[in-house]
């Protein structure tokens, strides 16, 4: 082999190695890595125990109260499959709304309740003007209506 | 007739060409970003769930964008330098550290600006903010390795190992998104589509073309005075029309 032939094969053979290295650590790193533990994951109790650690998942529409006197709020969190209530005092975020992307740092207390220190919204990455969502939104409603009346009319009637 | 383009690889001849295109690259720039930043302030819609504030994408994320690419290139110029010990790539690699520093310093800058009144936070430790702010890193090491070594050819041979090793971080900040739970949301821009409105994705990709653009241009420029600085000594500089007078 020429010297820059050499060269070439060790610089190849040194990025994959790397490569490896670096994709092996980060797997066994994937839960450090990973920025929040889903409800699903909560209950399975893959998150730490006992101490402060992230959930994320959307704000359950319906489950968010506020109370009148103080900042109080209290919502769950869920991958719809679980669910979680959370407990936050403090201001939320603008895009914190019934249905949309959440992450609430905190922990479980003893009532099983999730009491956050800190609530972020997360969006997601669509981007389109407001009629365009409307039109969506319609679409999207009177599909569901037309599926939920023919398949099952008695979910239909619960969600409403 | 067939252009010789081994004659561009030696830097007295390259020296001439960057100094004939860089502005033409500039000036292109310049009008790009005129009619991209135009249509993404005033004609691309609102945002049904941002409102206005969804705008700064229009910067956000052609410099993120930039900041990969651009390191990209840079270690593929350092790697044809080490291989086939060609001094220009090896320029050219030094030449555009400071660009792609620069991109992924706005990237992490207005991901912050818009990550407080969006997110709720200037910053969290998420995957992907984390890998883009190590991409950071690894350009001013890039840049701090190559000018703490003297010798400018013992330089480009360290700082072009770092940067081929650093390459491995540009994958994984593309996809941390896909693989781990992160605050910053999926790709917008995918190989199968674009979730975005029309007048959006013409604003983004006119602002990216125009970054392109001032990317080579200041490459050009930051490559002649790199040439100029290490054949100070020979006979075609001191030639040089402007470095005579």
């Amino acid at each position: 082999m020429k010297p820059r032939q050499k060269r070439f094969a060790y610089i190849i053979v040194a990025v994959v190695a790397l490569g490896a290295a670096v994709g092996l650590v980060l797997y066994a790193l994937k839960n450090n890595v990973s920025l929040y533990f889903t409800p699903t994951q909560v209950y399975n109790k893959e998150a730490p125990q006992g101490r402060s650690f992230r959930i994320g998942g959307l704000v359950e529409p319906g489950s968010v109260m506020r109370r009148n006197d103080d900042l109080t709020v209290h919502f769950s969190i869920t991958d719809n499959t679980r669910s979680m209530p959370v407990i936050y005092k403090g201001i939320l975020p603008d895009l914190f709304k019934e249905g949309k992307g959440v992450v609430a740092q905190g922990k479980i207390e003893a009532d099983n309740i999730f009491h956050a220190e800190e609530v972020l919204a997360k969006h997601d990455e669509n981007y389109m003007p407001p009629e365009a969502k409307d039109a969506l939104d319609k679409a999207a409603k009177a599909k569901s209506d037309a599926g939920g009346a023919v398949a099952t009319p008695a979910t239909g009637k619960k969600i409403d | 007739m067939a252009i010789n383009w081994f004659k561009y690889s030696a830097p007295s001849t390259f020296y001439e060409l960057a100094g004939k295109l860089a502005p033409w690259f500039a000036w292109s720039a310049g009008i790009l970003f005129s009619i991209g930043l135009y249509i993404g302030f005033f004609v691309a819609p609102t945002d049904a769930q941002q409102s206005e504030a969804y705008r700064i994408i229009f910067i956000h994320v052609p410099s993120s964008i930039m900041s990969m690419f651009v390191y990209l290139i840079m270690a593929g110029y350092a790697a044809v330098g080490l291989i086939f010990n060609t001094r220009l790539s090896s320029m050219m690699a030094s030449a555009l550290a400071p660009t792609g520093a620069l991109f992924a310093f706005i990237s992490l800058w207005t991901g912050a600006l818009w990550g407080k009144p969006m997110w709720g936070a200037w910053w969290v430790w998420d995957a992907r903010l984390t890998s883009e702010l190590i991409l950071l890193f690894l350009y001013f090491g890039f840049i701090a390795l190559h000018a703490s070594i003297d010798d400018p050819r013992r330089a480009d041979r360290a700082s072009a190992l770092l940067a081929i090793i650093g390459s491995v971080n540009v994958p994984i900040i593309y996809f941390s998104v896909k693989w781990w739970n992160t605050l910053h949301q999926g790709s917008t821009v995918k190989f199968t589509g674009t979730s975005m409105h029309v007048a959006m994705q013409q604003a983004m990709f006119i602002t990216l073309a125009a970054c392109w653009l001032y990317a080579i241009a200041m490459a050009l420029a930051r490559v002649r005075s790199i040439i100029l600085e290490r054949e100070r000594n020979t006979l075609w500089v001191a030639e040089l029309p402007e470095v005579r007078s």
